[in-house]
């Protein structure tokens, strides 16, 4: 009984979450709007979108650099959600989180900044086939401008790191690892301590892509022991539009100033400039104040309901539908593996090394069918190659179709998906071999 | 708007299960590939012109259902026609597809199938699927008209 109960309180508290999220009751053609696409971006609860209207009614101003009451205040929210995320994610000091546009801005400066004054002719930068085109296309242009290697890590069968070939490459002339510490496709969690540990052991460092990690799980730079973190606030329930690099202090205060213009300088003379304090020396121009305020609101309504927790819910999610997938793939129209419309689902099945992030085919139906026939059951669900094209040909596919939890998603929601997924099938499988 | 009637036509859902014209020419006129970046459709058009005429159309396909059908309709409704006759009817084709959406349009007598395919247009990220097949053959119709044969050319959908 105690379980039973511990389960009906989880879907109360559920409930109340999605209260607080007024787009989940909107319907699509008269179907209840079912929201699987939160690795792409997630959905935003009232207190965000209050925050947003609040500063542009209230004390909309710019920040840090004048004095009157409308920037005092302004600054003091954006500076207010810099201290959230300081603490979200145990760094040491607010002076190492950068607000960037996002987490491909947040790896470019990296790139720009660390990589140009750093990466010379035969170093080696170590990636794995697992990276979002963010963490990959900045690393090939800085390879080729400087005549610098990239090595790709491989994979396991089942999407993880194989780690022998990580103690193999990871050697003298490895520079930098840049890794995703959760694939946006495999759902994989990569083991990024480890990978630090031996980045380290040969003096290079390692920057790990948080995009899909921060938004769904505790986070803590020292636990990673990475070097630089790279994520985006729009996919944990902030506004479009903010990205934080955060990296160690020293690493930051050796770089070069990457963007120049206001906000970045200390003195500006006409032929010269010296540059501000961390963080603002990164920090050129004026920011998206609005947003970075509302990212505070999305930092304090995650803070509210508990990272564990939130994890927890996805772990329980991921368990029913990988048990779901299990069940549609033997329920096939008997023809068996191999079969035109047999599911493919890719990444690890081991719920610890996953997060809600589930990626697969229907055969040879193509993930856009089954996308627009799931829209037409009001479920939204990603389909395409992800911003993962090296990854869709290492697994010998075009594209794939996506579903991704979150801490609204239910699991009626996959129940629906998967009825959707059986009617999806009947009308376009049984496709006759090409 | 349910789906069976708006996308999933039956005439379409026919020509996905059962592509028209599918296959290879050996020693084609012209062969051409076109693709689709964004959702990865990807297709192989062969061509065989003799004196101006189509003699013979054949497709290799691998995308959504919509290209396919849209490629297999294609090559039914321009096989024996003039290479004049099939380039009016890719302007028509997509003319109907590019039109606004509030527009009807309806196409010559001897394309009325293809009017299916209107259903397309509420789902403006498919029109592309749709297009792929017809680009593909406008291009190979030029490079056959040109007597640039044997030289793979290659449409990319942008």
């Amino acid at each position: 009984m105690g379980s039973h109960t511990g389960e009906l309180k989880r879907m109360l508290d559920i409930n109340k979450i999605r209260q607080d999220f007024p787009i989940l009751s909107r319907e699509i053609d008269g179907k209840p709007l079912i929201y699987l696409d939160s690795a792409n971006t997630s959905q935003k609860p009232n207190q965000v979108i209050d925050a947003i209207v609040d500063y542009y009614k209230h004390y909309n101003s710019n920040v840090h650099r004048t004095i009157h009451k409308l920037s005092e205040e302004a600054t003091a929210a954006f500076e207010e959600t810099r201290e959230l995320i300081t603490d979200f994610i145990k760094a040491d000091s607010s002076q190492e989180i950068i607000f960037t546009a996002n987490a491909t801005a947040a790896i470019n400066l990296v790139a720009y900044s660390w990589g140009r004054a750093n990466i010379k002719a035969g170093d080696e930068i170590i990636l794995s086939p697992m990276e979002h085109h963010s963490n990959l296309v900045p690393w090939q242009m800085l390879a080729a401008e400087r005549g610098a290697k990239l090595l790709f890590l491989e994979l396991t069968d089942d999407g993880q790191i194989d780690m022998e070939t990580a103690k193999e490459w990871i050697g003298p002339r490895t520079k930098l690892v840049a890794i995703t510490h959760m694939s946006n496709v495999l759902g994989t969690i990569n083991p990024v301590a480890e990978l630090a540990k031996l980045a380290h052991a040969q003096g290079a460092l390692i920057l790990v892509d948080g995009a899909q990690s921060v938004p769904h799980m505790p986070i803590s730079v020292q636990e990673l022991g990475c070097d630089f973190l790279a994520f985006s606030l729009h996919k944990m329930l902030g506004p479009t539009g903010v990205g934080v690099l955060w990296a160690k202090r020293k690493i930051l205060e050796a770089m070069p100033p990457f963007l120049g213009g206001g906000s970045m300088i200390g003195v500006v003379k006409l032929t010269s400039f010296t540059t501000n304090e961390l963080p603002f020396k990164f920090e050129a121009g004026t920011p998206n104040i609005a947003d970075v305020i509302a990212s505070g609101a999305a930092i304090n309504y995650l803070n509210n309901i508990g990272m564990q927790a939130v994890r927890e819910h996805e772990i329980e999610l991921s368990k029913y539908a990988l048990q779901k997938f299990a069940e549609f793939a033997q329920y096939k129209n008997g023809n068996g593996a191999g079969s035109d419309d047999e599911l493919v689902l890719y990444g690890p099945r081991d719920v610890s090394k996953r997060g809600g992030v589930f990626s697969f085919n229907l055969g040879d139906i193509h993930p856009h069918d089954i996308g627009q026939i799931l829209s037409e059951e009001g479920i939204a669900i990603r389909a395409g190659h992800h911003c993962c094209q090296p990854l869709m040909r290492e697994l010998n596919v075009q594209s794939t179709a996506r579903a991704s939890f979150y801490l609204y998603n239910t699991k009626e929601e996959i129940d629906k998906l998967f009825s959707a997924l059986g009617h999806a099938r009947k009308v376009l499988g049984h496709v006759a071999i090409r | 708007m349910s789906l069976s009637d708006s996308l999933y036509r039956e005439t379409i859902l026919d020509h996905y299960h059962h592509p028209r014209n599918r296959g290879t020419i050996e020693n084609a006129t012209t062969a051409v590939e076109g693709v689709n970046p964004l959702c990865g459709d990807e297709l192989t058009l062969y061509l065989q012109v003799e004196n101006d005429k189509i003699k013979d159309i054949k497709l290799t396909a691998k995308g959504c259902s919509i290209n396919t059908a849209s490629g297999s309709m294609m090559s039914e409704s321009v096989l024996g026609k003039s290479t004049e006759e099939a380039s009016t009817m890719i302007d028509s084709f997509k003319k109907m597809m590019l039109e606004s959406l509030s527009k009807d349009v309806s196409l010559p007598e001897n394309m009325e199938d293809l009017e299916a395919l209107q259903g397309v247009k509420k789902y403006p990220v498919r029109i592309k699927c749709a297009l792929l097949p017809w680009n593909t053959l406008s291009q190979a119709i030029k490079d056959a008209n040109t007597g640039v044969a044997g030289q793979k050319s290659k449409v990319e959908m942008t």
